[in-house]
């Protein structure tokens, strides 16, 4: 086996390559607006952070990333995906920033999918204030998910 | 599929999330270890990038102007491959970088260093058949940073890659044989395994090097194995 090439954070430059051209519309027009606020340890926004999303479609992967702004917010549009194998739908989320030597990765759940939730096998290993924190807050007609890299209210993240 | 899998733990190769040399970490790093998901969600495919998407220019940095950029014109090549050495075709490659004189066009970069209006700092390509890619570009220029007092970075270009799955995403970093600045960064530094950080550097080599015309280093990257054929 070949040494995995190790990871190296961002940096705060990255919107030169990665944000050059809008990529928040995961699904073009959707109808799903997901977005929320990243925030540091000391509760303050991280302005310099690239949140990507990806969801399983029956066409294959859809994607799509945004930078975060000066308050630390990022936006999507996209289409609930369905469930796959017996897990509640879920999108995956992958967070890069300045600050963060390899990316975090979480995931977003949702909050009208109580039934499904309760059964999901991942939700359900977690203790109820970890749980809350990977279920989006419908909020002016769309989802919240805010993400907390550090602190009492941390967001859960995944081993890959 | 394959049934056999091999669990990694990130931190065999990868940088720690906290390592207080590189002050940004401090309050950015989770300090609750993370959760172990299932299969599937390492699983999931990567999107695949049509050749519509890229431009004609996109993997050459030198011919994105009018004119061309100040500095050293190099050549960057390598191949994209699994643990195993399988090839990953069709992955998308995104680089940028400072300038010749190591500074970004972007507005949070405050050092005083000339822009220069003939270098954007961006590229992208998608790998070959083989899990080749290759840039041209100009080597960048080290900078200065608030880290710590005299902090500079080695000359580095930022690589993001997409491979075969969610689990190969990375984003990583390139430097260049040699830096003397490698010993006082602690980016660079903060891959504890010095094997792990020499898969970092670059390598020279006079067969990439186009005569009177760019200088060749080879970057070949390694992504995380997946169970995909």
């Amino acid at each position: 086996m070949l040494g995995r090439t190790p990871s190296q954070t961002v940096g705060p430059f990255f919107a030169i390559a990665l944000c050059r051209e809008k990529q928040s519309e995961i699904v073009p027009g959707g109808s799903l607006r997901i977005g929320g606020q990243v925030f540091d340890g000391a509760g303050e926004p991280v302005p310099d952070a690239v949140v990507e999303l990806w969801q399983a479609d029956q066409g294959g992967t859809r994607w799509g990333r945004c930078g975060t702004n000066e308050t630390g917010r990022f936006e999507f549009r996209t289409e609930k995906p369905t469930s796959v194998g017996g897990e509640a739908p879920a999108v995956e989320v992958n967070v890069f920033a300045r600050g963060l030597l390899r990316h975090l990765v979480t995931r977003i759940y949702f909050p009208d999918e109580v039934a499904a939730n309760e059964a999901d096998p991942v939700l359900s290993s977690l203790e109820p204030p970890d749980r809350e924190t990977l279920i989006a807050a419908e909020e002016d007609g769309g989802l919240r998910f805010d993400i907390y890299l550090q602190g009492e209210k941390q967001t859960v993240f995944f081993a890959l | 599929m394959s049934d056999e899998r091999v669990v990694h733990l990130a931190e065999d190769v990868d940088p720690p999330l906290l390592y207080p040399e590189y002050r940004s970490t401090t309050l950015r790093a989770p300090q609750r270890p993370p959760i172990i998901v299932p299969d599937r969600f390492r699983d999931l495919e990567s999107p695949v990038y049509g050749h519509d998407d890229i431009g004609e220019a996109d993997h050459d940095l030198t011919r994105q102007h009018a004119g061309e950029p100040q500095g050293e014109r190099i050549i960057v090549t390598g191949r994209v491959v699994e643990e195993d050495g399988r090839p990953v075709p069709n992955a998308l490659v995104e680089i940028w970088q400072a300038n010749a004189g190591g500074r970004y066009q972007h507005e949070g970069d405050q050092h005083p260093a000339p822009l220069d209006p003939n270098f954007s700092g961006a590229g992208r390509t998608l790998t070959g058949a083989d899990g080749t890619y290759e840039f041209v570009t100009v080597k960048p220029g080290a900078y200065p940073w608030k880290n710590h007092p005299n902090a500079w970075r080695p000359a580095h270009i930022h690589f993001s890659l997409f491979g075969r799955a969610f689990s190969s995403r990375l984003v990583t970093q390139m430097y260049f044989p040699g830096d003397p600045l490698f010993e006082f960064d602690p980016i660079f530094q903060s891959v504890r395994d010095p094997e792990a950080r020499k898969r970092l550097v670059a390598r020279f080599e006079l067969e990439l090097t186009q005569s009177e015309w760019a200088l060749g280093y080879r970057f070949d990257i390694v992504l995380r194995r997946t169970a995909f054929e």
